[in-house]
């Protein structure tokens, strides 16, 4: 995986409320057996017409949000199904860091998994970069994981909580699996136990 | 020290190991699997030359994808990408000799049914899918959530997820329903009452008298929808209900393990002193049958309200409802009962049972669906469809107009060939009303099974209650 340190990007503002992953890749796109090629499709039904034209108005067919790498969401993001194609689809468009008051869990978890950065802040606060990412792509943030701050274009930095595990897992790039097989042992004691206490499983 | 909750006392059986930030390795007891959004791990696995650590608490089936016409029996998928899926998912379970319930099984049909019927679904079980209705399991007192990929080759190659503990949230449901309300009217009213991140961050548990006094069926109704919630599973105590539910299946403990397991099952309740984050209360009377109205879940109203002005709500749903209303082609004010419907669907994880089938056809029996009506029912599985058939059930389908199909997901998802087209209006017993979910521009409004039924009869949303009681005689 990918390693996430410090990103200084544009930001596109997607104000809507339960923004949910048949949104973020409409479900034809569920065939594919491999993860990579789906950015294209990101947002397919917002962001194109039945004939495959860009919509003018969506956000991210805009000249300024193009090549945006931060989106400023509304409230409950990536609601719904548990496709990880929704993530796949985000990193493969380019954009590595999501914000919002609040991210369905099991989007949010999927994130982590593909380099994405999901940001819980208050309302108030989701408001100021809201504004901030209007500007468009004059207005770069910048997100520091390792000091836990956002800050907009005009230099309004904000604090947010990030779980130590899954900072260390971004930071560092690494690999769950990895990390689980050096726990072994653990697993291998608690399945001993459990056939014992519950030889029915 | 306070008590336990069921979720406590799950959780706490099944932790591998804790690190010191609280992080712990959760042990899965089952792995369902299905053919979308299983393909990368099992290539994952390849890549990096690893096996599927526990086979035999593994569990695949094609779901997703598969038509539900009746010329599937003659093995061709006709869309190659849903076909190469399929394939995949064949390969997959041979190559790493997984529990495998192919297209061609009488077995074969929704994930989250096959589990329960099979009986590899038992209380006190940590069981998760990479889907989100695995919730559904939680009717047995089982932890059940889904997960994305990632953590779905995790799980395979593990048999483990890494987990920070939820909240625990209880959702209380009072008394007795009124005729005409179903287990999916008491799941999306909570909805309505929580909001669709209300359950964010818990565990939810559904208690009181209306929950206990459903079948295993419905219960598996109510917690199927836990996460349009938000929460991360939804469960239900396990008792006589369930221990009749589970008692013989194939793969239900027998003779003494089975008096083993029960004496341990019987363990699995919250203690009357446990803690509790967020409680929600509703009156089972009160709960009236419901249709949504707009784009999401949360968007519900009992049947006999109007569509909702926008103004009416706050923040950041004013926006939400004027889009949804626009999307649905409805007006402010109009009343529920005035929407003409095209289209009726019924089956999914959340209706496709055969008690939802048995409602359904309850209203159906003996009438017609209105004329130009498009009528589909899914069962869930290839058992609950032989099953109608015995009981004769399929007929009264099949009298009415209904189109008689083949298990799958259908047109709960639509990623197969069952969808609605752009403007079709469809009342849905299945869970998600999100924009284009039935098919691009597809508008849905979900309903339980016998609301489904009294649609298709008269052609727009109905109030089954009046329809019941021209069944019953004076």
């Amino acid at each position: 995986m990918e390693k996430f340190e410090k990103l200084t990007g544009i930001a596109a503002p997607m104000p809507l409320v339960n923004i949910d992953t048949d949104m973020i890749i409409p479900k034809v796109f569920l065939k594919t057996i491999k993860r990579s090629g789906l950015g294209v499709n990101l947002f397919d039904e917002m962001r194109y017409d039945r004939q495959g034209n860009e919509i003018a108005d969506f956000v991210l067919n805009k000249p300024q949000y193009r090549e945006a790498e931060i989106l400023i969401a509304g409230d409950n993001f990536g609601c719904g199904s548990s496709r990880e194609h929704a993530p796949w689809a985000i990193a493969d468009f380019g954009i590595k860091c999501i914000v919002s008051t609040s991210f369905a869990d099991i989007f949010f978890n999927n994130c982590f998994k593909n380099g994405i950065l999901p940001i819980v802040l208050p309302e108030e606060q989701v408001a100021v970069l809201m504004k901030d990412a209007e500007k468009g792509s004059n207005a770069r943030m910048t997100v520091d994981l390792e000091a836990q701050t956002i800050t907009t274009s005009e230099g309004e930095s904000f604090a947010f909580d990030v779980d130590a595990f899954k900072k260390h897992c971004l930071l560092n790039g690494l690999d769950d699996i990895g990390l689980t097989l050096e726990k072994q042992d653990s697993i291998t004691a608690f399945e001993t136990q459990a056939a014992q206490a519950r030889p029915w499983v | 020290m306070a008590g336990k909750t069921l979720y406590d006392k799950i959780w706490d059986a099944h932790v591998a190991h804790e690190s010191e930030d609280g992080t712990c390795l959760l042990y899965i007891d089952r792995h369902l699997v299905h053919e979308v959004t299983s393909p990368q791990a099992f290539e994952g696995l390849r890549m990096a030359n690893r096996k599927v650590h526990a086979p035999d608490k593994t569990i695949a089936v094609p779901d997703h994808n598969v038509p539900t016409t009746l010329d599937r029996v003659s093995g061709k998928i006709d869309n190659e990408e849903s076909r190469i899926q399929v394939e995949a998912l064949d390969k997959n379970a041979k190559d790493f000799g997984i529990h495998y319930y192919p297209v061609s099984d009488v077995r074969q049909g929704i994930v989250h049914i096959v589990g329960p019927e099979q009986g590899w679904t038992l209380p006190g079980m940590t069981v998760v899918c990479g889907d989100s209705h695995t919730a559904t399991h939680g009717a047995f007192g089982a932890l059940a959530h889904g997960i994305g990929t990632s953590e779905v080759e995790h799980v395979l190659a593990t048999q483990t997820l890494i987990q920070k503990k939820s909240k625990n949230m209880k959702v209380e449901v009072t008394g007795k329903l009124r005729p005409g309300v179903t287990a999916k009217d008491i799941t999306l009213a909570v909805i309505g009452k929580t909001g669709t991140a209300g359950g964010t961050g818990y565990v939810i548990e559904y208690c009181g008298e209306a929950i206990r006094d459903l079948s295993m069926e419905g219960r598996m109704t109510v917690c199927n929808m836990a996460i349009e919630g938000g929460a991360r599973a939804g469960l239900i105590a396990p008792d006589e209900t369930t221990y009749d539910y589970v008692k013989g299946r194939p793969h239900a403990p027998k003779g003494a393990q089975w008096e083993a397991a029960l004496n341990w099952w019987k363990t699995l309740y919250s203690d009357d002193d446990a803690h509790w984050d967020k409680v929600v209360t509703l009156k089972g009377e009160e709960i009236e049958p419901v249709v949504t109205w707009g784009t999401s879940p949360e968007d519900v109203l009992p049947i006999s309200a109007v569509v909702p002005a926008p103004e009416s709500f706050k923040g950041g749903k004013v926006d939400a409802a004027r889009r949804s209303i626009e999307y649905m082609g409805l007006t402010a004010g109009q009343k529920l009962t005035d929407i003409e419907i095209d289209t009726v669907f019924i089956g999914s994880c959340t209706n496709g049972r055969i008690e939802d089938l048995r409602a359904a056809a309850a209203i159906l029996k003996g009438k017609k669906i209105k004329d130009g009506m498009r009528a589909m029912v899914v069962p869930g599985s290839g058992l609950v469809r032989a099953q109608a058939e015995e009981e004769g059930i399929a007929q009264v389908f099949i009298d009415a107009g209904f189109e008689w199909r083949l298990a799958g997901c259908s047109m709960c998802l639509a990623m197969n060939p069952d969808q609605l087209s752009e403007g079709e209006r469809c009342a849905s017993t299945s869970n998600r009303n999100f924009e284009g979910r039935q098919g691009y521009k597809g508008r849905t409004h979900l309903v339980s099974p016998a609301m489904a039924a009294a649609a298709a009869i008269t052609g727009r949303l109905t109030d089954v209650r009046e329809m019941m009681a021209e069944n019953e005689p004076a």
